[in-house]
């Protein structure tokens, strides 16, 4: 199967380097799966789940705060600036970033960030229901 | 000349003072490992933040750029974000970024332009009141944060920009130490906005899909830019820091070791003059009986 080569960075670490079948990002217009070959593409994403498969039957899940993400012919960039490993995900995490959201929401300056913040949090509690059903599920 | 009993204090207490730089160096030590890895952990993340950056910003070069890149069209007003040190005891460290920032400000000012500076850290702040009292706006205090993250770069960030957005300044510089290694710190300055795109960049492969469009992606891209530029200056700066703190104490270690020699010397040297000189005096005693 043809593979291409993922990176998963946040402004901390690299999460992730290496080579994969198919990425599924949650761009904030709708999930997008990438396949190698893929048209360059640059998207923002919004707080969600990140399926790398590294093989058939074989995936790494991580979760994204919002980002961006970039695809060139031979590679696929993910830049997060909030990244974790799904396994280190849990109610508290989630809701200390919709606590981060709602207090600067709170202290925004102009409309723009204020609509901007406003989204995310919308955006971030409709994850933590996902989230749940998952758990549940 | 000193007494017997002089000199042994004084030699106690430079062993106290070496005992203390040595402790000193070896936490420096552990700590760079630390503020190291930290800031090369950071390096992709701007670098690949860069690239994706220029690509974008090729394609909306001319009128319709935003403010962040194309500046405010005048260079009255001049921010200068001086990042330092929360302590002393490391070299030059402080007053070399210092140095560089109160060169410019100066410049600056000769130039006929306003001035003014943000603090991030203390010891930046004392050094820089003294001549630039009135320009100073803010004092940034990061002692709190044992650890430098992305929220503190945020905030900075956050700051400067609500700032630009109220027109308080045109050109935002930020001071910072760049680490090299541990014995060279570098001193630097970097334009923060209007931003510094590297150009060139585009490749005529690259022709790139944008969901959403360029303008939006370009509007969340551009402050975050600006907080990862943020987050590598104190990142490199903290590096820098425990750099300096740790050669400066091996050096002042060597220095006390150094005394402690001399001071060794003298004292047997005066001990051995006395003992001498008593039994001269004894041996005189003896004879003239």
């Amino acid at each position: 199967m043809a593979t291409f080569k993922f990176e998963l960075v946040s402004p901390e670490n690299i999460l992730f380097s290496g080579e994969v079948v198919s990425v599924i990002v949650p761009s904030v217009e709708g999930e997008m799966t990438i396949l190698a070959g893929h048209v360059p593409i640059v998207a923002a994403l919004k707080p969600g789940i990140v399926l790398a498969q590294t093989g058939p039957g074989n995936g790494k899940e991580f979760f994204v705060g919002g980002g961006i993400v970039e695809v060139n012919q031979t590679a696929l960039t993910i830049l997060a600036e909030q990244a974790r490993f799904i396994e280190d995900v849990d109610n508290d995490v989630l809701d200390a970033e919709i606590l981060t959201a709602e207090t600067r929401l709170a202290a925004a300056p102009n409309e723009d960030e204020q609509r901007r913040l406003q989204e995310l949090l919308i955006q971030l509690q409709e994850f933590k229901g996902v989230f749940q059903q998952r758990k549940a599920a | 000349m000193p007494s017997l009993k002089d000199l042994r204090n004084r030699i106690a207490s430079v062993k106290a003072t070496q005992k203390i730089t040595k402790a000193m160096q070896m936490v420096a030590a552990a700590k760079l490992r630390r503020a190291q890895s930290a800031a090369e952990a950071a390096r992709p993340y701007a670098e690949r933040m860069e690239t994706v950056l220029a690509s974008l910003a090729a394609g909306v070069a001319g009128d319709g750029a935003p403010r962040l890149i194309a500046g405010t069209g005048s260079d009255k007003v001049h921010l200068l974000v001086v990042c330092t040190a929360e302590r002393g005891l490391c070299g030059a460290f402080n007053s070399s970024i210092a140095r560089l920032a109160r060169d410019k400000a100066l410049a600056l000012k000769a130039e006929g332009k306003t001035v003014k500076i943000i603090c991030v850290g203390k010891k930046g702040y004392d050094i820089l009141r003294r001549q630039f009292e009135r320009d100073i706006i803010e004092l940034i205090d990061l002692r709190s944060f044992k650890q430098v993250g992305y929220v503190n770069a945020e905030t900075i960030a956050q700051n400067v920009l609500a700032r630009f957005d109220a027109g308080e300044f045109d050109v935002a510089t930020l001071f910072f130490s760049k680490f090299r290694s541990v014995i060279s710190q570098i001193p630097t300055a970097q334009r923060i906005i209007p931003a510094e795109i590297p150009a060139g960049t585009q490749t005529s492969d690259s022709v790139y899909e944008y969901e959403p469009d360029e303008g939006e992606i370009l509007d969340v891209l551009l402050p975050r830019n600006l907080t990862v530029q943020v987050l590598r200056a104190l990142l490199e700066n903290a590096a820098s820091e425990q750099g300096a703190r740790m050669s400066a104490m091996d050096s002042a270690t060597r220095n006390a070791g150094e005394m402690i020699k001399k001071q060794t010397q003298l004292y047997n040297r005066s001990r051995q003059a006395m003992i001498t000189k008593e039994l001269i005096e004894i041996i005189s005693g003896a004879e003239a009986l």
